[in-house]
This record gives C-alpha cells, structure tokens and sequence, in this order.
C-alpha cells in the first residue's frame, strides 16, 4: 500500500516541524498509543514518550525524504510504538508477554536502527554541551541552532562588539569539539 | 586568530555564503594545504552534528508544546481509570493472595468460634423459669388456707414481680442448688416444699455462667433429713437414656417422663446435653433423674419452637460450681462456713424401685423456689 495523499501532505509538514501538521498526526493517533501502552503495564507518561519517540522516528525518516512507509500511517504508528514499549517493558523487566505474543504489523527494524544511532549522536552532543557549560552552551545553541547572527547574540549576551562574541564564540567551539570529538571517537573505536 | 579566521571561512564556504571568486581560492587553498582540507572534513561533520541535535531538540519541543495544549484544550484525554487499572495490574496477584488468605482467616475464625463458643445468651433459648405475677391470687388463698393447717413462715406475696422455678436438695443440711436465672437479681428467695410449707433461704452462691444456683434454707421450721434418697451423677451419660424429671411448672409437682436425646446442648453447647420431655416455665432448675434415681442434669430452658428440645445443665457442672464456690473465700463472712462441708449424695437409694415409689421418696425434697 502506498502512501495516500492526506498522508503525504502531513509528512512533509512533519518533516519542517510544521506545528499544524503535528498537532493533526498527534490529535488522531495519539488515544490508540495510550490504549496499548496503559493495557500493558504502561501509564500514560509512558505512552507519551512512546509516542513521541515514534513521531521522532517518522520526522527524521520524512527529513531523510524518504515518505515512503508502505503502510498506513496508523499502522506505521502501531508498529514503531509497539517496538519501542517492548524494548521498554523489557528494560524496566515488567515485561507481560501478551504485546510480544502479538503478531508484528509491518516490519520496521531499519528504521528504528536509525533512530537509535541518531539518539546515541543526540545523547552523545547534549552530554557534550552540558559538560561545556554556560554560557557557551547558550552561545553555541544560539548561534548553530537557533540560528541567530552574531551581532544579534553579542547584544543578547552584553558583548561590547561582535567580534568579541566571535572570539568567545570560537573558543567555546574548540572546547566543545574536542569534548565531542573525543568521546565521539572513543565510543566509535569501542564499536568497532 | 588566525585560526578562527580560517574556522570563519570553513563554515562559509560549508554553508555556500562564499562568493565564486572567493570559493575558488578557497576550494585551491584546500587541495594544496592538507592540514585545511582535514579540518573541513572534520567542521563538516561536526555541524551536520549539530544540524541533527537542533533538529531532534526542535522537534521534541514542538511534541511536548502539542502534548500539551492538546492535553489542555482536551482534544485528547487521559483515561481516568488509568491510575487504577495500573495499580490492580501491577498488584492483581498480591490482591488475589491477600484476598483468598483474609477469606481463610475468616472462614477460620468464625468456624472455630462457632465451634467452642460457650453457651451464648439466646434469644431462641426460652428459660423455663415463669412469672407468678398471674398466680398471686390463687397463692394468696392457698396460702392463707394453708395457714391454718400448717404454720407458714414467709413474707406475703408482694406487689413486685415474682419469678419462679424449681429446686432440689444436695445436701441434707439444707442446701439447694436451681438455675441461676430463676434467682436473676431477686435478694429473697423462699422455697416451698410439695406439701405447701414455706422455707426462708439465702443465696449462697450465683454462678451464672453454668446458670447455676445455690441456696441454703434459714428457716426454724426446717427438719434436716437423714440422708437423701438420690445421688448425684457425675460421669457421663447415655444417649437415649430413659429420664424423668420433677419440677412446679404450676404449684402442684408435676411428674414428666422422656429419654436424653443428645449429649450436647443448643448448639453443640457441651455444658448442658438435650432431652425429649415436656417442659414448661416452672421447670426451670428441676432435677433430670435417670432410671436410677441419680440427677443427671439440671433441667435449664427450651429451644423456641422447636417441638421436644429441652436443655438440661449436666450434673457434673454442679460438682464443678461447687469446688468453685468451695474457693471463694469472700462467701465465708456472708454465710456461715457450713457450704465448705457440703457433699453431693453419691448413692441413690432407690435404685431397682418402680417409678411410684421413687417419686414418692424424692418429691419431698424437690423445692418450688420463688424469687421476690
């Protein structure tokens, strides 16, 4: 089954953060996750992150561009929260064998291959910008992320000029490519 | 300086902001300066880096704002019974083990009670004690009839309620045993004997757990017998048994006849044993005699509308409220010290006579006892 048109329109949305596009996917889909989580052994914190974990999933696939999911969305939805409250349930060793008896919908292993490398990329830079500290943190998150300009971020943080906000900006850079890098390294090394 | 200059231009030229002619310097400067070329690799995958970070923190933001107003305007809804239906998943067998151990337990509980509880005050049970407050005329014109014949001591009757029952003799000095319920709270209590005369006694002894009696007679006009024509029994008994028993279920002595039915009371009470006999209130405290003359119980209430169950006190409970008053020391200076010599009569002395003529040597001793 391909991907109908309504569909296509929400995973694009998805893919820019587009806030209405997320509100319609999370509106119609998010009950069915909170039914499957709470019957087993879940609360409804659980089904929350689950289910956002598995919208994380669907926006770096469709960021990827790729909005092909040879399934329903909802079922696409079932199956990745399905995995992730397995793998969660087994973790917390509250494990009830009534979900893992259940048949699997549609495969979705690659994707949530994916996932889980890019949340050890994600954990990895978090743990890296919080061992930086402030307030090269919120300089770099500034400027990389939000994307401000530097003149912007030199009167947001009180600097004289800009180009002593460049200057703070680079040094803080260099401190946290190399936190990065090095753990960065060493994990990989390890993997391999 | 030099340093972050260059950084600058990486991520410049990273990001495409570089002019042609300057990309085409720079692009040269790369191809002839390694050590510029290893640091555009690494810039390059440290800003997609980045890229991914900020995006994954974006949209984790957006969720969690959705999550939220969603939450908020109600367009979707927690399940209420969420908290609950966690709890009793999480502890449905804990429940189930306490449930079935508190059902044990109670069932336990309530089937031992059931089982040894003594005798427990009873509506059903009707004591056979009766009021005499509907006979005071007709005693009044006995008794003054009497007085001629018969010299009468005793207080008239009162205006206040009498209670009556039966009573019999277990020592010849005097002594009386009945049930404690024909005495309930009454401070004077006169025995009257089958031939009408009136004996002043005093309560020596209330155990109303066994509801048992004893009386001792005061009275001038009282003769001690020689020896008591029956004994006690203190053994056991047998079921189906031939009884009869005495007592003034009216002011005559009425005779009755039956057989012991079961050897425990009203529910499997073991104080008292069950007998088949026709008893009436006046009964209350008369003795249940076997074939041989020995008291096998004190005949003590009925079960409510339940055809031939009368309950009897078994004898050898009379033994056993006896040692217990023999131990109370605080009788000795309410009464004389003469209970501490009281023997029950071991040997019936009218064994193997036909029925008549036991009747005819042990009514006299059998009491009608009237509680004022």
């Amino acid at each position: 089954m391909t991907t109908d048109s309504n569909e296509l329109v929400l995973l694009k949305g998805l893919a820019e953060n587009d806030r209405k596009a997320i509100e319609t996917i999370y509106r119609v889909h998010y009950s069915m996750i909170q039914t499957l989580v709470i019957n087993n052994n879940g609360t409804s914190d659980d089904a929350r992150d689950v289910f956002q974990e598995a919208i994380i999933v669907l926006y770096e696939k469709a960021k990827s561009g790729s909005f092909e999911l040879h399934a329903q969305l909802k079922t696409y939805i079932y199956a990745v929260c399905r995995r992730l409250w397995l793998k969660k349930l087994a973790y917390y060793a509250r494990f009830s064998g009534d979900l893992a008896n259940a048949p699997e919908t549609i495969a979705t292993d690659d994707d949530l291959e994916m996932y889980e490398h890019r949340t050890a990329d994600f954990e990895m830079m978090e743990q890296a910008l919080q061992n930086l500290g402030e307030p090269c943190k919120e300089l770099l998150e500034s400027y990389y992320i939000r994307k401000k300009n530097m003149s912007e971020i030199a009167k947001e943080f009180g600097y004289t000029n800009a180009d002593n906000a460049k200057n703070q900006k680079y040094k803080c850079l260099m401190r946290l490519k190399k936190i990065f890098f090095g753990s960065y390294h060493s994990n990989n090394n390890n993997n391999s | 300086m030099d340093e972050r200059l260059i950084l600058e231009s990486i991520e410049r030229y990273i990001r495409g902001e570089m002019l042609p002619e300057e990309r085409k310097f720079f692009e040269e400067l790369r191809k002839s300066n390694p050590g510029i070329d290893q640091m555009v690799v690494e810039h390059t995958v440290f800003l997609h880096m980045m890229e991914k970070f900020g995006d994954r923190k974006n949209i984790k933001s957006t969720l969690q704002d959705v999550h939220n107003e969603l939450f908020e305007t109600g367009q979707i809804k927690q399940s209420k019974e969420t908290k609950v239906r966690r709890l009793w998943i999480k502890y449905r067998k804990t429940v189930a083990v306490a449930a079935s151990i508190a059902a044990i337990t109670a069932l336990t509980i309530s089937s031992l009670t059931s089982y040894y509880a003594p005798r427990t005050p009873n509506t059903q049970l009707q004591v056979l004690s009766r009021q005499f407050s509907e006979f005071k005329k007709v005693q009044k014109s006995i008794n003054e009839s009497l007085n001629n014949k018969l010299p009468v001591k005793g207080p008239a009757p009162a205006e206040t309620e009498i209670k009556g029952g039966t009573g019999f003799m277990i020592d010849s000095k005097g002594f009386i045993v009945t049930n404690a319920h024909v005495i309930g709270n009454s401070t004077v209590v006169v025995v009257q004997n089958n031939k009408g005369q009136e004996f002043n006694t005093k309560i020596v002894y209330i155990n109303n757990a066994a509801d048992l009696a004893f009386l001792k007679i005061v009275d001038s006009n009282f003769k001690a017998p020689a020896v008591l024509p029956y004994a006690i029994n203190k053994g056991n008994i047998d079921l189906g048994e031939a009884i009869f028993t005495l007592g003034y279920p009216r002011d005559e002595i009425v005779y009755g006849e039956g057989y012991l039915s079961a050897k425990t009371g009203y529910r499997g009470d073991s104080l008292t044993c069950q007998i088949a006999v026709a008893a009436n209130p006046g009964n209350s405290g008369g003795p249940v005699l076997d074939k041989n003359g020995e008291v096998i119980g004190v005949l003590s209430n009925r079960q409510e509308h339940v055809q031939g169950a009368v309950f009897a006190i078994r004898s050898k409970n009379i033994y056993i409220a006896l040692d217990d008053m023999k131990k109370d020391s605080t009788l000795v200076s309410k009464t004389d010290s003469s209970f501490t010599s009281i023997h029950l009569p071991q040997i019936s002395n009218v064994k193997n006579m036909d029925r008549v003529q036991q009747i005819k040597k042990i009514q006299e001793f059998i009491y009608l006892v009237k509680s004022y």
